[in-house]
């Protein structure tokens, strides 16, 4: 276990590197001169533009800016946007909206979609099984953008139960983008539920059990129940990190200014310190997410041995 | 080994399919004959899942290619008279703010998914077949080379990296470009189900045997993994077909993928958004059209995973 949590954290490092600097390539590779977009219709004096590109290291080499870009990264500091805001403000602000809508998701497709999950493996073939298995395809099939217009026109506008945008109104303005966010994600847990517990439910220390005479609540709520549970946990932990960085588009629809948001509108703006600062942030939280999935593999399941 | 590399398929795609422990194919179940493809037909004539996703993709199939079957409207005649009226006899899905007949449009923006759908699919599908087998099959050097550059593909989440991409490398976009970034950032999801597909088949005894009787590598590849170990990624291939169109869609939503005068249901979604109100069939139509097309591949995969995997026969 110690060996294989080393080797896992050496080969992070290299793709750690390779990730951000693929980032920070291809936010830098827009075309046109950032300092001219910043001063718009007037012209700089020379003067200035030497500063201003001085302070942004723009005249070294891609890789130099790079490396004092990370070695910035690793005391804390983001870099500052073009308005000399540091980047770590703005990550300040945001992410603790991206994190309650994030929670509120994972903790509403977690409740249902284990207990679907659940509801149709045990009576495979049944009814409620096969209400599990159509709806979820369709939730998975509605791309998130359609599914988010849909339940702001009905359950916002027509019947005006949530807030139809916008968080000013508190934890109430966060459950139905939480519930759109969640949804596809929802699916797969009550589909990942299901086929495991169904799988499990053949192999022989159930039928042992079963035979020894427990009850079938307790054959399947303990014996089954947990090892069932090794595939969707790890799931959930990928889905916590994906969460985190995939709602660009549902902060899009609700108007929410969360992390994705302001992803969105540096792009749009061209300013690339805010975009490569904020995109290296959500993809080191997606690779601990993952590093985190393969030592919880290692930890729940002793039949797995990593040498 | 292939444990845990099948746990971590991406989460913003669809999930993890589950894959044949072992290629099926080699030996016939007993009382049956023909190969695990025959079987797998015989058993999906029968399915009804199959049945409608496959009449499904077959009419949206010929609505991108023939589009002038199903509507006689030209899309890009438009009247500002007629703008923005609700569906009718005359407009059976109304009209847009220009006055160009929705139905017409609608019909036509299957050409532009299903092409970006198929276009990137196949792409993807063929590099991670080749690279996949090249590193699954050999192993070593090459295999850790090529397992650790789809790990930093892997790191970047797909609609954030088509963004970043699309807004700084190219100044128009259109199919070709829009299909270039889905591939670039689709093939490694792909490439990971190939090499571990790859790696399960290449410890058959049939492989040994080939090996023994002095078969190249080349042949034994393609006479002997390809055929067995393809069968997940025929089940994957189809669902990305779907989640593809998806993602298109997704980014044209947003604005950076496909731009005007495209005819995209993502555009259209994007544009019909700040009519929510008072135009809701502008989102309704093109949305409902975008989400049956993902559906029927998702569907089709579905009803061909349940075929071809012989364990849960």
């Amino acid at each position: 276990m110690g060996r294989y949590l080393t080797r896992r954290l050496l080969q992070f490092i290299p793709v750690f590197f390779g990730a951000t600097l693929l980032i920070f390539v291809m936010v830098w590779a827009i075309p046109g001169d950032p300092i001219a977009a910043l001063a718009g219709d007037r012209v700089l004096p020379d003067s200035v533009r030497e500063q201003i590109r001085d302070r942004y290291n723009l005249d070294d080499p891609l890789l130099v800016q790079y490396g004092k870009y990370m070695g910035g990264v690793f005391q804390g500091d983001f870099g500052d946007d073009f308005r000399g805001r540091p980047v770590t403000d703005l990550l300040a602000q945001r992410l603790p909206i991206t994190v309650r809508l994030a929670l509120l998701a994972f903790g509403f497709e977690v409740v249902l979609g284990i207990i679907a999950g659940i509801l149709a493996g045990v009576r495979k073939g049944g009814f409620i099984d096969n209400l599990v298995l159509v709806s979820t395809l369709v939730v998975i099939a509605i791309p998130i953008f359609v599914l988010g217009f849909m339940a702001q026109l009905l359950l916002g506008v027509r019947f005006g139960w949530f807030p139809v945008s916008g968080v000013q109104r508190g934890l109430h303005g966060y459950l139905l983008p939480a519930m759109v966010l969640g949804s596809v994600s929802l699916a797969y847990i009550a589909r990942l539920t299901r086929t495991s517990l169904i799988e499990n439910l053949r192999a022989d220390y159930v039928r042992t059990a079963t035979a020894k005479g427990l009850s079938r609540r307790r054959v399947v709520g303990i014996h089954t129940f947990r090892n069932s549970m090794i595939p969707v946990v790890t799931f959930l932990a990928i889905d916590l990190g994906s969460l985190m960085g995939g709602a660009i588009i549902t902060e899009t629809v609700f108007n929410i200014p969360g992390l994705g948001r302001a992803v969105f509108e540096g792009v749009q703006r061209q300013e690339g310190t805010v975009v490569v600062g904020i995109v290296t942030f959500l993809v080191v939280v997606y690779m601990v997410a993952n590093l985190l999935v393969d030592v919880l593999y290692a930890v729940l399941d002793p039949r797995i041995r990593y040498e | 080994m292939s444990d845990r590399d099948r746990e971590r398929l991406p989460t913003n795609l669809p999930a993890p399919v589950a894959i044949p422990p072992e290629p099926a194919g080699l030996e016939p179940a007993v009382g049956r004959e023909g190969s695990l493809y025959a079987d797998a037909w015989r058993q999906l004539r029968r399915r009804p899942m199959f049945i409608v996703s496959g009449i499904l993709i077959v009419i949206l199939a010929l609505m991108a290619v023939w589009p002038g079957l199903f509507t006689r409207a030209d899309p890009r005649l438009c009247d500002l008279a007629d703008s923005l009226l609700r569906p009718s006899r005359l407009h059976w899905f109304g009209t847009d703010v220009q006055g160009c007949d929705y139905y017409a449009r609608t019909i036509w923006g299957a050409r532009v998914s299903i092409t970006i759908g198929v276009l990137v699919t196949a792409a993807s599908t063929l590099i991670a077949l080749v690279l996949g087998s090249i590193a699954g099959y050999y192993g070593g050097i090459v295999d850790t080379v090529i397992a650790r550059i789809t790990d930093i593909w892997f790191a970047i989440p797909t609609i954030l990296g088509g963004i970043v991409i699309l807004r700084s490398i190219f100044s128009t976009r259109g199919l070709l470009q829009v299909s270039l970034v889905l591939i670039v950032l689709g093939w490694p999801t792909m490439l990971r189900l190939v090499r571990s597909s790859v790696m399960a088949t290449k410890e058959m005894d049939y492989v040994d045997s080939a090996r023994a009787l002095g078969v190249r590598n080349f042949r034994i590849i393609r006479r002997h993994i390809m055929p067995n170990a393809v069968a997940p990624v025929i089940v994957y291939a189809t669902i990305t077909v779907g989640v593809i169109i998806s993602a298109e869609a997704a980014l044209s939503f947003l604005g950076v993928g496909l731009q005007l005068p495209a005819i995209s249901w993502g555009l259209m979604i994007s544009v019909a958004q700040n009519r929510i109100l008072t135009a809701p069939h502008l989102l309704l139509f093109p949305g409902l059209f975008l989400s049956v097309t993902v559906f029927s591949f998702i569907l089709m995969g579905d009803a061909l995973r349940d075929a071809l995997d012989p364990r849960l026969r």
